[in-house]
């Protein structure tokens, strides 16, 4: 169970926004300490561990840098919440372990408003607003690969039970 | 509830009884295919930090093909087209999985019996729904995944919703399939098919021969689809066969009760030649609205245009014509199989005693790397699939995509052309 304070986005937050391209050159940390500056060039200085983001329709259009959830992680966003994805960013946040979730009324959630997420329930329960949302859940192989750390991390463990 | 042919082959892949759109299976990889640009190079720097050594799943599940940098067209090119090579010995692929400097791979992986009806293949370039031609689907991963697969021979996947694509009735003359999934597109949006199958059926498709069925699935990522599938029948059959193919494989159809996020349903009889105008695919205009059009530079080649069909098509339009002194007509076959059958039918011939310059089989002039890039101010028409701003050369350059018989008449012209005006 992940509980968490939001930061709300809109629709089309691209990869650009979420981590911009003239930090690529950085390390990890490096990009993660400019997130989402496309978008709200105040985030860092809100952003605390353990938040979460909520945004509306097709988050993370654009190019198929794996930095955009690296970003997002690396700063600490326990997970994202959007009405829809765009396809390659979905995929790229699960192999790097970061949980993404699909809920169709994220419109109806607020900034500052406190989250109970159970991403493999796929239940969000808005602490502020009483309001209760089922979404597509995360099958549980899904959350395994994200509580690996991620695909490689996931490969690692499984390459590990083999030897034992 | 039916399944859809995407839902049919995913169950197989994940060795389940059925599956359906929206659930999230583990599917096995039949073919992993990497290309000189985004493969092993890139591959590499993904599990630089990994601490286990890469030990490929199953190699001759594996196939590697230097094609967008041969031949190469910079000293830089060719170091990556040589650590590509030195990559494919040092993890044993031969001469059955490892091909250089013969054409795109999409159209390789065909010719070699890699894209099999029922199967997944996954390919470090966009493009690799190509197979979806076959009934194979095929769709493009990233570096990171490419390396989950290389390593295990598994994908988790998202099974997809599907939108069928219904085509009934005759094509008129002129008029090819690159005018039907530009058409498709058009109608779809650039990412009106994001996260989803887009299905072709109806009997427009199955009277298409394979390669013109192989350019409708080659563009169904410009729609941000994951594949573009065909079912696989007869002609599939007889295509393989004569490639050489003695693999086994099962051709899945879609139930007539599958469930389609949306169907799209078209008469054949009333397309017509149809461009995508500067720079996105979907800006799709008929041909008569946008006739006249000067143009500098023709393009036929690339996985999507550069067939022996479309070439047999494009050699009967010029064949005794000249290609206008103001437009250079480049035309590069989609591989070194397909070149060697045109000049055996003299469509090479014909191309170029119009004028035309047969350039070798590469991705070069598709994604402005070499063999043929624009200049600021020209116009292209091209048979490839992407015109976005600065995609064949320069930024300040135009690409606009038609179907080889469009360009052919256009080469004539100078101008963008009604093809029905040569016939």
């Amino acid at each position: 169970m992940i509980r968490c304070k939001v930061h709300k986005f809109g629709d089309n937050i691209n990869t650009d926004l979420i981590s911009p391209a003239c930090y690529m050159e950085l390390d990890n940390a490096g990009i993660a300490a400019h997130a989402m500056e496309g978008a709200d060039p105040d985030f860092m200085k809100k952003m605390q561990e353990g938040d979460c983001i909520v945004a509306e329709k097709n988050f993370g259009p654009g190019s198929s840098r794996e930095t955009a959830p690296i970003a997002l992680k690396g700063c600490g966003v326990s997970v994202v919440i959007a009405q829809s994805f765009a396809r390659i960013f979905y995929r790229n946040s699960i192999n790097i372990g970061l949980p993404v979730m699909i809920c169709e009324q994220a419109d109806e959630i607020n900034e500052g408003d406190e989250l109970e997420v159970e991403p493999v329930k796929g239940t969000i329960k808005n602490l502020t607003t009483g309001k209760q949302y089922q979404c597509a859940s995360i099958p549980e192989n899904i959350m395994t690969i994200i509580e690996h750390g991620g695909l490689l991390g996931d490969i690692a463990y499984r390459l590990e039970k083999e030897k034992a | 509830m039916g399944m859809t042919l995407a839902e049919k082959i995913l169950a197989r892949a994940s060795g389940k009884e059925s599956v359906s759109a929206g659930e999230i299976v583990t599917a096995k990889v039949d073919c992993a295919m990497m290309d000189d640009i985004l493969g092993p190079r890139i591959v590499e720097d993904a599990i630089k930090d990994f601490p286990y050594e890469l030990k490929l799943w199953d190699k001759d599940r594996v196939v590697l093909i230097c094609d967008h940098y041969a031949p190469s067209g910079t000293i830089h090119q060719a170091d990556i087209v040589a650590y590509t090579r030195d990559w494919a010995k040092r993890f044993g692929l031969g001469e059955e999985n490892y091909f250089e400097g013969i054409g795109p791979c999409h159209q390789i992986l065909a010719e070699n019996g890699y894209s099999l009806p029922g199967t997944v293949q996954v390919g470090t370039d966009s493009h690799t729904c190509t197979a979806g031609a076959f009934g194979c689907l095929g769709t493009g991963i990233g570096s990171t995944e490419m390396a989950g697969v290389l390593y295990t021979g598994e994908i988790w996947m998202r099974v997809p919703e599907t939108i069928l694509y219904k085509w009934e009735g005759k094509l008129p003359q002129g008029v090819m399939a690159k005018d039907v999934i530009l058409k498709s597109i058009g109608d779809t949006g650039h990412s009106g098919a994001t996260y989803m199958s887009m299905e072709f059926t109806g009997d427009t498709i199955k009277n298409l021969p394979m390669d013109e069925r192989m350019c409708i699935s080659n563009m169904a990522i410009e729609a941000g689809a994951k594949c573009g599938l065909i079912p696989a029948d007869e002609k599939t059959d007889a295509y393989l066969a004569e490639h050489g193919c003695t693999k086994a494989y099962e051709k899945f159809a879609p139930d007539a009760d599958a469930n389609y996020a949306k169907v799209m349903q078209y008469r054949a009889e009333d397309l017509i030649p149809q461009v995508a105008c500067p720079h996105n695919v979907d800006n799709v205009h008929p041909i008569t609205e946008v006739k006249g059009t000067v143009m500098h530079r023709a393009y036929i080649g690339s996985c999507t245009g550069g067939r022996l069909n479309d070439l047999r098509v494009a050699a009967e339009i010029l064949k005794g014509k000249k290609v206008s002194r103001d437009t250079k007509l480049l035309v590069s076959p989609a591989s070194q199989l397909i070149w060697k059958q045109a000049d055996k039918l003299g469509y090479l011939q014909t191309l170029a005693e119009a004028g035309a310059t047969i350039l070798a089989p590469t991705c070069g002039a598709c994604l402005g790397v070499h063999s043929g890039l624009i200049g600021a101010g020209e116009n292209c028409v091209s048979a490839s699939n992407r015109n976005f701003k600065g995609r064949m050369g320069s930024p300040d350059g135009k690409v606009y995509l038609a179907s080889p018989a469009t360009i052919a008449a256009s080469a004539i012209e100078g101008r963008l052309a009604d093809v029905r005006e040569h016939l």
